[in-house]
């Protein structure tokens, strides 16, 4: 249906309202009570997590399953099964929800579909073995409130995440959405919608902090013909996935927020810059698209107020340099990504020329929430310089691995501790990592630090698009500096000097001290043409890159000496720095070892203690792991 | 230059592509992306003829193939393995799981098997970091692997 007016809107809205009442209630509702339907309740729904993870584990299968099943059990009419987006806890996937009682079911396999369905959708009776099972208490959980992982949680960016379905506009829309858009038309002029962007605090939240308000500010100021509104969803920082699950579970909302942010610019075209490799996020952006277009949400005049937007998609093709506005552009163009030197700036001169407004999707997907319920509002969470929320995509070795949306100034003790559920397998902590290739690590010493914008930049971090990596006792900090370098000089678009060549040299220095070749004259290199390298690169990309190795070396300084002086890795993770033993009493002569070792290094006869030849020797590792009398060491 | 001529319907098919998107070089991204999913590489005569078709040099063509990571020109295998060397990958034993596709297929990043079976990559991320580490191989994503995992999956694959 066409919607034309504001009442319009209204009605789709109260339409649509009472599918999505069933679980707004529940979700307020405390610690309720199993339903099913031969227990009297009228309708139930089961909500499936459909984001990238989960789908990972087959948890479309579980969906299919479990509709065959309603549809023989004849009760397919009273219970619906809807996909939604990413629930965040990705460890604990696939996830399945079921509402009213807000029984939060985890890993969940296609074969316990029958359970549920019998059990608890129309018994009523919970199926036990797939609740969460708080590791502290050992009691299983059933309502994801009452759980570590989201207790701190605040979700304002993920708010439809794992709650609506992303592929139907009217679920959106009975969550007040297109509201903010509407009300903007109608009731605001476009420098009031700047205003309101700006008294809210929002910086950008792709990495540069940059205040949003004031950014749309330059760029309604330009004069120009045709203007642009971009979208950068090339979220090309590795391990990290908040981006692509917002538009893969809430994609009208940044539909919503690009038309608003058009609107207040005065431009009437947008583009979303999104990576290839992203493909259910773009199905899901292209769905939405259409459907706001279908709806008349999208297009010419839009709900009768004279204002004509419409978006399309760009693809990237994977290139991470291209995060950075002015290469997003060039891509856009289809030319090879390349920054350019500032100013001019895109809100000036951006794509063909035009002035050009580029948002992450996070900053976007904050856009419609502020205008509902009031820049005050989005203010006073936060801290005094980083307003509202930040989504990060926890990972690593931690025992909550997932998507996780926490207020401004939450410690990092709390994200790796209460949300984080701890390091994994009790071993110690040792760093975290956030900003991926442009960040630093920060340690422990750190941890009770508010993370915001400043606080991270302060410490040699940054918040950068919100990757946040927990690292244990067995990382090893040179091998992950070195991670970071090897990816950046890959990235490195070798435009300006400093970035291609004193990254490479850098790279070089790292790989030379985890082959056990370096020495402290390299350690005090490294240090020097980081620092220089952060001076005079010309954009983003060149000048963040040496952070992980100097945020390394500020705080590992130990470990760097170590590789250098001692030939030692504490890690055990450089290998040329490790030697395999066998222990002649524990060794059986059972000859696995030398069965599965690559190099054909393990000599010995059978029944008698084996040896390994160094000379062959490629320090794989395999022989440990396959060794079932722990009679292998690595030292 | 290798003297290497594409299939006529391909041929057709990318001289289409370019039609569609209107002879555009702006649109030189976009046509390459539908461009690689015929043969699922861009060899050079396949850009020479984009090339033709957009009115530019063909360095400017090989200048963004090159670029972008997401294209390439050698042929993918039967079977294309990328193993995520995202950051949650790499800590979880990513390296390690690669160094041993290495070392069982013989190949390293970027090639095929000489049988065209296997082909090795690494990406970066592919969003399941609660199963890390993790390898695509096709569509199919493997989660919570093991080096020791590696040549069961291959033997399964063959």
């Amino acid at each position: 249906m066409k919607i034309l007016t504001i009442e319009d809107l209204k009605s789709v809205r109260s339409a649509s309202a009472r599918r999505l009442a069933l679980r707004e209630q529940s979700d307020t509702m405390a610690g309720g009570q199993c339903c099913g339907t031969a227990t009297g309740t009228a309708r139930m729904q089961i909500l499936i997590c459909g984001g990238t993870g989960c789908k990972a584990s087959s948890s479309q299968l579980i969906g299919g399953k479990i509709k065959e099943i309603l549809s023989e059990k004849g009760i397919d009419d009273r219970v619906d099964v809807i996909t939604t987006g990413c629930f965040g806890f990705c460890e604990k996937g696939p996830v399945v929800k079921i509402i009213p009682d807000n029984t939060f079911y985890t890993q969940v396999t296609p074969e316990d579909a029958a359970d549920i369905v019998n059990d608890h959708i129309i018994s009523g009776k919970r199926v036990e073995r797939l609740l969460y099972v708080d590791p502290k208490t050992g009691q299983s959980v059933s309502d994801s409130k009452h759980m570590d992982f989201y207790r701190k949680q605040m979700r304002v960016a993920l708010r439809n995440c794992g709650f609506i379905d992303p592929e139907n506009i009217e679920e959106y829309i009975a969550r007040d959405g297109y509201a903010a858009l509407a009300e903007s038309l109608m009731h605001r002029s476009p420098e009031d919608v700047i205003e309101a962007v700006k008294r809210s605090g929002l910086r950008g939240r792709g990495g540069g902090g940059f205040p949003t308000g004031v950014k749309w500010g330059f760029a309604r100021k330009s004069v120009s013909d045709v203007k642009y509104v971009v979208c950068n969803a090339d979220e090309g920082d590795p391990g990290a996935f908040m981006d692509r699950s917002i538009m893969e579970g809430d994609p009208h909302s940044i539909v919503e927020a690009m038309a608003i942010c058009g609107y207040s610019i005065g431009s009437s075209k947008g583009l979303v810059y999104i990576r290839a490799e992203y493909p259910l996020a773009i199905h899901r952006l292209r769905t939405a698209i259409s459907q706001a277009r279908e709806y008349g949400l999208l297009g010419e005049n839009i709900l009768g107020s004279g204002f004509s937007f419409d978006i399309e998609i760009r693809y990237g093709a994977g290139a991470f340099v291209c995060g950075e506005e002015t290469a997003l552009i060039h891509s856009m163009e289809g030319k090879r990504g390349e920054p350019t030197m500032k100013p001019p700036f895109p809100a000036e001169s951006g794509y063909l020329g035009k002035p050009t407004n580029v948002n992450n999707v996070e900053t976007f997907a904050n856009i419609p929430v502020i205008l509902t319920k009031g820049p005050e509002w989005f203010a006073s969470i936060g801290t005094e310089k980083s307003k509202g929320t930040k989504v990060f995509a926890l990972a690593g070795k931690i025992n909550n691995v997932g998507l996780i949306e926490v207020p401004m100034g939450t410690t990092l003790r709390e994200v790796i501790y209460e949300i984080g559920g701890g390091i994994k397998g009790g071993r110690k902590f040792k760093a975290v990592q956030t900003g991926g290739p442009s960040g630093g690590c920060l340690t422990e010493k750190h941890l009770d630090i508010p993370i915001d914008f400043d606080n991270l930049l302060a410490e040699g971090s940054m918040m950068g698009s919100g990757g946040m990596i927990v690292m244990d006792e067995d990382d090893c900090m040179v091998s992950v500096a070195r991670f970071y370098l090897d990816f950046t000089v890959e990235e490195s678009c070798g435009k300006c000097t400093p970035c291609r060549i004193g990254n490479k040299r850098l790279l070089e220095t790292l790989n030379r001290i985890t082959d056990g070749k370096g020495s402290e004259e390299d350690l005090k290199t490294l240090s020097t043409l980081g620092k220089v390298i952060k001076d005079t690169a010309l954009c983003g990309l060149g000048q963040t890159s040496p952070n992980p190795v100097l945020s390394t070396l500020n705080h590992f300084y130990d470990e760097y000496l170590e590789h250098v002086r001692d030939r030692r890795c504490r890690a055990k993770q450089c290998k040329a720095l490790l030697t395999y033993m066998i222990d002649p009493s524990l060794c059986i002569g059972c000859h696995l070892c030398a069965k599965n070792c690559p190099a054909d290094a393990i000599i010995g006869d059978v029944r008698k203690p084996h040896v390994i030849n160094y000379d062959k020797c490629i320090r794989c590792g395999m022989c440990m792991a396959r060794c079932r009398f722990k009679a292998i060491s690595v030292s | 230059m290798p003297d290497f001529k594409l299939p006529c319907d391909v041929e057709a098919k990318v001289n289409e592509i370019c039609d569609t998107h209107g002879n555009d070089p702006g649109e030189l991204i976009n046509i390459l992306h539908e461009a690689q999913h015929l043969m699922g590489y861009l060899p050079e005569e396949m850009q020479r003829i984009i090339a033709g078709k957009l009115n530019i040099p063909v360095s400017k063509v090989y200048g963004v193939v090159t670029f972008y990571a997401f294209f390439t020109m050698t042929a993918k295998g039967k079977y294309p393995i990328s193993v995520c060397m995202g950051t949650a990958c790499y800590v979880r034993g990513g390296e390690k799981l690669l160094d041993e596709f290495r070392r069982v297929l013989g190949i390293d990043v970027g090639e095929t098997t000489p049988d065209g079976k296997f082909s090795l990559d690494c990406l970066r991320c592919v969003g399941a970091c609660g199963l890390a580490p993790v390898v695509m191989i096709g569509e199919k994503v493997y989660g919570r692997l093991q080096p020791v995992d590696v040549k069961r999956i291959l033997d399964e694959l063959d």
